[in-house]
């Protein structure tokens, strides 16, 4: 079971959190211009990273924020939490097979 | 030639206490290049190599694995087998494979213990009621068998459930399908490697790939840890890794990795002679030969490749076990384990090739890739073969999430994804 520090209420179990996958997925600024295939990139392809991942919570059963989370998806350890719109944190991507 | 089982071979070595059976399958070091390589030696990939031998005349095939035989997800599933599915092309593709599961063990000279011992899928209100009595009519006009099982059918078919309206969980009706079962999920692994390795597939273990050779859009060959093994066709069927393979390749895939659990209780005497399936509480069940009650559960809702699973999965599924059949509260689970799903947003697979010439994908099961074996492996191995997609596979590109094509069985499947 999942620890996760929430940035505005502190730690609190995975059940209280909801699951938004992939972080960094910015949203297409001229969505009229995109084809097909760049409108599924943005909506289906993700990273899907065994290692660490950069991805989206948010506290359903508390504050109803998102926020980034960076987890190991291995070893599921949480090796940051920032806010939305906050830059990548400064960590080495492993990447194992 | 492999030896053949039979009730005279296992006379015969009776006599020597059954120390000389021959090893089922070699153990050869990888040649520098084969006509094609298939990468992942589960259920998927070793089906495929017996298929590509037996139906396309292909031998020069290597199987390469990460671990052992048959030790990811093949070793992980509830062994259920069945072809309920919700839209023709999912119905076609299943009901393919499970024609092919009730021949197999005859065909492969390997007992795989199908045992259709039917598969009944729970409905618990009005609105699951209309969804099963959808499925069932899609089902028949599909040619699947489906019937409709009324609570007092179910009860007389299945006496240690509580069907009562004032329980948790009522159930108000229920879909059967008596072709489906259960199967040894081991014997499938290892009946395709034996029958694969007698026609001249290589077998090799403990291999992992450690990246792709491309040229020109073209692949060449992958490099692993046993060193670089060209080949002028290469085949992906690692399912939960599967974004993994891509990353190296240099694609990009639309699946998500998660555990999904399963649970085996301690072995008591024969209670349920068939699989009960509830799509609303994220819960199935079944008996295994062995006594003890095999219980799937649902998907952990992240992203992860910890072949666990998470407890507050665990939690909801036993809750809803134990409402279901008041009668195995008091049961002892003996082991917890996960499996690595790779769901598809359309819960539905993929099953072709992929941007690189020669290098094919067969991915995205999420919870059907067990069932799915023996008609995934003909297919694919059809793909890889002619190049193109057989018409039962053809709906399944990685091209469908371009077009919009796509094949939605989320809840439709009759399980909870």
């Amino acid at each position: 079971m999942l620890l996760i520090p929430c940035p505005y209420c502190g730690p609190r179990s995975e059940e209280e959190f909801s699951y938004g996958n992939e972080a960094h997925i910015p949203r297409p600024k001229q969505p009229d211009k995109l084809d097909d295939a760049e409108w599924a990139e943005y909506v289906f392809m993700r990273s899907n990273t065994k290692g660490v991942f950069l991805e989206r919570w948010m506290h359903a059963q508390g504050c109803r924020r998102w926020f980034n989370v960076a987890r190991d998806t291995v070893s599921y350890e949480i090796l940051a939490v920032y806010e939305i719109g906050a830059p990548r944190p400064e960590l080495e991507l492993r990447r194992d097979v | 030639m492999m030896a053949r089982y039979s009730i005279f071979s296992l006379a015969r070595n009776a006599l020597s206490y059954h120390q000389d059976w021959p090893a089922a399958w070699r153990d050869p070091a990888p040649k520098p290049s084969y006509q094609v390589v298939i990468i992942g030696g589960g259920g998927h990939g070793l089906a495929t190599a017996y298929y590509l031998a037996k139906e396309h005349g292909i031998t020069d095939v290597a199987v390469i694995e990460r671990g052992w035989l048959g030790g990811g997800n093949t070793g992980r599933n509830t062994t259920v087998v069945r072809s309920n599915y919700l839209w023709d092309e999912s119905a076609a593709l299943y009901d393919f494979a499970l024609k092919i599961w009730e021949g197999l063990s005859q065909e492969l000279n390997f007992n795989v213990m199908f045992s259709q011992r039917g598969v009944v899928n729970l409905a618990h209100n009005q609105h699951d009621l209309r969804e099963l009595s959808r499925r069932i009519n899609a089902n028949r006009l599909n040619g699947v068998d489906s019937e409709f099982l009324t609570p007092a059918e179910i009860k007389r078919m299945i006496p240690i459930i509580d069907v009562r309206a004032g329980g948790r969980y009522p159930v108000l009706g229920a879909s059967l399908q008596r072709r489906g079962g259960t199967a040894r999920h081991d014997a499938l692994a290892w009946g395709y490697a034996r029958a694969a390795d007698a026609r001249g597939v290589d077998i090799i273990q403990e291999c992992p790939v450690e990246g792709f050779r491309i040229e020109n859009g073209r692949v060449l060959g992958v490099e692993t840890a046993k060193g670089f093994i060209g080949a002028a066709k290469v085949a992906i069927a690692v399912a939960g890794h599967s974004s993994v393979m891509a990353t190296l390749a240099g694609f990009r895939m639309p699946v998500t990795s998660v555990p999904l659990q399963a649970l085996v209780s301690e072995p008591v005497k024969p209670a349920l002679d068939t699989v009960v399936m509830s799509n609303a509480i994220h819960a199935y069940i079944s008996q295994s030969d062995k006594g003890e009650f095999v219980i799937g559960a649902g998907a952990d809702k992240y992203v992860g490749y910890g072949q666990r699973g998470s407890l507050p999965v665990t939690e909801e599924t036993l809750a809803a076990v134990c409402e279901l059949f008041p009668s195995l509260r008091r049961m002892r689970m003996m082991r917890q384990w996960g499996g690595i799903v790779d769901t598809c947003p359309d819960a539905s697979p993929i099953l072709g090739k992929t941007p690189i010439d020669g290098l094919y994908i067969n991915c995205g099961w999420g919870t059907g890739g067990f069932k799915s074996t023996p008609g995934a492996g003909w297919v694919y191995a059809y793909t890889i073969a002619k190049d193109e997609p057989h018409e039962l596979n053809a709906p399944f590109s990685l091209d469908r999430f371009r077009t919009g094509y796509l094949v939605d069985e989320h809840g439709a499947a009759a399980v909870a994804h």
